[in-house]
């Protein structure tokens, strides 16, 4: 009797034992878990962008936030509206207070050279987006300014062969601006190969659509045969894009440009404003960031000792046809869409 | 009639603007057609209507550098008030929100003057801060982004912006409209007058009797409405505004074409002729230079240039005098 109460006991025991396993220990743990969590809790992320305000900078603040603050990172923004000199006292400012990282955006290849230095020599990792600087720090993550200018412009190559007239304009930026200067390096490595290809205007819009608008107009005017144009900025080739559609010759005016793949890029790719539209993929490059932020933190190196990354980013080449294949791919995204994720 | 009585200065830039233009028709392919033309005039027609309202302080004897604020936030403030995405909160019909984004305009343009007539402080300083003040308030308080798009029912704006009557882009019709209008007010009116007289010697003028600060008030209040105006021309061009404009050089270009016209800085002289004048002047020589495809520096280097050699002729024109020094420029 005692005998079988005791084995009916141990088999309630023993029925009982994988439930009371599975409120303790059920699994197993991973032994590198905790040090992630821990390397990134508490640390701080200073972004000092060119400007807030447009969809690139946006576009990266939130979803590095999105991506950064669930693992108790603190993001600081220094906001210095376009203005090199502001932006270099932001910098100034944030090495004596010491973030963990700084995201840099540079107005050009000079500016910020020497701070970033310092900002290594500080002891603060220095991850710079979209625009180099001279200065190579721990990481580069952005656009491959050089393939953008290939990609577009063989884009209008391909449109502009025989049996058209060749004539091709070019939009560019501001001449100093480093995407702008490493896009006509990239215009020039394919026109070099097309020498049939007559550029019949290279001007310089300044980033403002308005200018761009003001130099089509009267291109178009000059040659109203023109084939194609190579625009160096999606928000300052609206202009350009108007000034075509107005002159009633979207159909015969090739139009292709670039940006940061948001949605009033898609919706111009829809309104037939541009005809091809290649994207820097800003979720990418937001995804990029914060994974390039995680590594550093995580990784022993002293900032500046490591090897310098550069992280180019995918490039997506959008039509009206193509683009939504390539929504599921981030394409055509908003900054809301970023941040509520 | 006012081509009659024109000044030297007048007849030196007339002179000028008819020689550049013969040379480009000469040796320009394509520059003497309809369609060109239309083009020069159209391009520049709305820094042609900033230039008046600029003209309009200028021969008050003061300055505006706030005109490009006012341009950009108030027109952005009418796009993102009647947009959906931005604050669906405050979602208005788009004629709403340009009456709001006006009286946005009229409020701070009132700031100014006020600053500058009761205050007594110099406009070219008053204005220089209000441009911050003016950006910052309204990217502070309703402006989120930089490019804002006009929403759909904004469709007589884009008329008024990218169309054409009788073959004629609408801005021209704008920009002669707004100069023909300033030209009534400033040679019929008694507002006109009393402009005219406080340029000439404010301190003059408040003896004779003239409400002197009423009156500079009201100048950086129409000058502030005719930016506004321009604003909203340029948005409708391109269906957007982008308010990263306020960081350019569009406030030179429109001292360019002031002083270029002919409009002097000493105050109390020149007209809308002369603003279209200038306008004329400028807009020929970019058209120009567009098509010989010079590059962007030395595009720059020639329109320094010209503003240099415009305020030389102007300071030979009109040299200094007892008056002058006694009460300053501007």
């Amino acid at each position: 009797m005692k005998n079988k109460f005791l084995k009916i006991a141990f088999g309630i025991l023993l029925a009982a034992m994988p439930f009371s396993l599975s409120a303790e220990e059920m699994g197993i743990a991973d032994p590198a878990r905790d040090k992630y969590y821990s390397a990134l809790e508490g640390k701080k992320v200073a972004y000092v962008p060119l400007a807030m305000g447009f969809d690139l900078t946006e576009g990266w603040y939130a979803g590095m936030k999105t991506a950064l603050e669930p693992l108790g990172i603190e993001m600081i923004l220094r906001d210095p509206n376009w203005s090199a000199d502001a932006g270099s006292k932001a910098i100034s400012s944030l090495i004596s207070e010491r973030p963990d990282v700084m995201v840099v955006h540079n107005p050009d290849v000079q500016t910020y050279a020497k701070l970033l230095r310092k900002a290594e020599k500080a002891g603060i990792h220095v991850v710079q987006v979209n625009m180099k600087s001279a200065f190579p720090t721990d990481a580069f993550v952005g656009a491959d300014w050089i393939e953008i200018g290939e990609l577009v412009t063989q884009k209008v190559v391909d449109q502009c062969g025989s049996g058209t007239s060749q004539k091709v304009a070019i939009v560019q930026g501001v001449l100093t601006a480093a995407a702008s200067a490493y896009q006509l390096r990239g215009v020039s490595n394919i026109l070099n190969k097309n020498p049939n290809i007559n550029i019949v205007s290279n001007q310089a819009a300044d980033w403002d659509s308005t200018k761009a608008r003001a130099i089509t107009e009267t291109t178009l005017q000059q040659h109203p045969d023109l084939c194609g144009i190579v625009g160096f900025w999606d928000g300052m080739d609206i202009g350009t894009g108007a000034a075509v559609k107005e002159a009633g010759m979207a159909d015969k005016v090739f139009l292709a440009t670039s940006g940061g793949g948001g949605k009033t890029g898609c919706d111009n790719l829809q309104n037939d404003i541009f005809d091809v539209f290649v994207s820097y993929d800003v979720p990418g490059q937001a995804r990029d960031l914060s994974n390039v932020i995680k590594g550093l933190l995580q990784a022993d190196n002293k900032p500046g000792k490591a090897g310098k990354v550069s992280l180019f980013t995918q490039l997506q080449t959008l039509t009206k046809e193509n683009m939504n294949s390539y929504t599921g791919a981030g394409a055509c995204w908003t900054v809301e869409s970023l941040a509520s994720k | 009639m006012t081509f009659l009585k024109l000044r030297n200065q007048e007849l030196i830039i007339l002179v000028v603007t008819v020689t550049i233009f013969i040379l480009f028709s000469v040796f320009l392919n394509n520059f003497f057609t309809t369609g060109n033309l239309l083009t020069l005039m159209r391009s520049v027609s709305i820094l042609g209507i900033l230039s008046i309202g600029m003209a309009v302080v200028v021969i008050s004897k003061g300055i505006d550098l706030s005109l490009i604020a006012t341009l950009a936030v108030g027109t952005a403030a009418a796009s993102v008030l009647s947009s959906p995405d931005v604050m669906p909160a405050f979602q208005f019909p788009f004629i709403y929100a340009v009456i709001l984004g006006l009286i946005f305009v009229v409020f701070f343009c009132c700031v100014t003057g006020v600053l500058v007539a009761y205050w007594d402080m110099a406009s070219v300083f008053v204005t220089l801060a209000m441009a911050g003040v003016i950006y910052g308030s309204g990217r502070t308080l309703f402006i989120r982004d930089e490019l804002n798009y006009l929403p759909k029912d904004a469709v007589w704006l884009e008329f008024l912006g990218r169309g054409q009557f009788i073959g004629i882009p609408m801005p021209i019709f704008c920009f002669l409209g707004v100069a023909l209008l300033v030209h009534l007010l400033m040679t019929k009116s008694t507002f006109g007058k009393f402009v005219y007289s406080i340029g000439d010697s404010g301190l003059a003028a408040r003896t004779a009797g003239v409400p002197v600060r009423p009156i500079l008030v009201m100048i950086f209040v129409l000058a502030g409405i005719i930016a506004y105006f321009a604003g909203l021309l340029t948005a409708g061009a391109i269906s957007s505004i982008n308010t990263r404009m306020v960081a350019g050089s569009m406030i030179y270009d429109v001292l360019l074409v002031v002083v270029v016209g002919g409009i002097g800085l000493s105050g109390g002289k020149g007209g809308m002729h002369n603003v279209i004048l200038g306008t004329l002047l400028i807009g020929t020589l970019l058209n120009g230079m567009v098509i010989m495809d010079i590059s962007f520096i030395v595009q720059n280097l020639i329109k320094g240039i010209i503003l240099l050699l415009a305020i030389m002729t102007d300071t030979l024109l009109n040299p200094r005098d007892e008056q002058t020094t006694q009460q300053g420029d501007i």
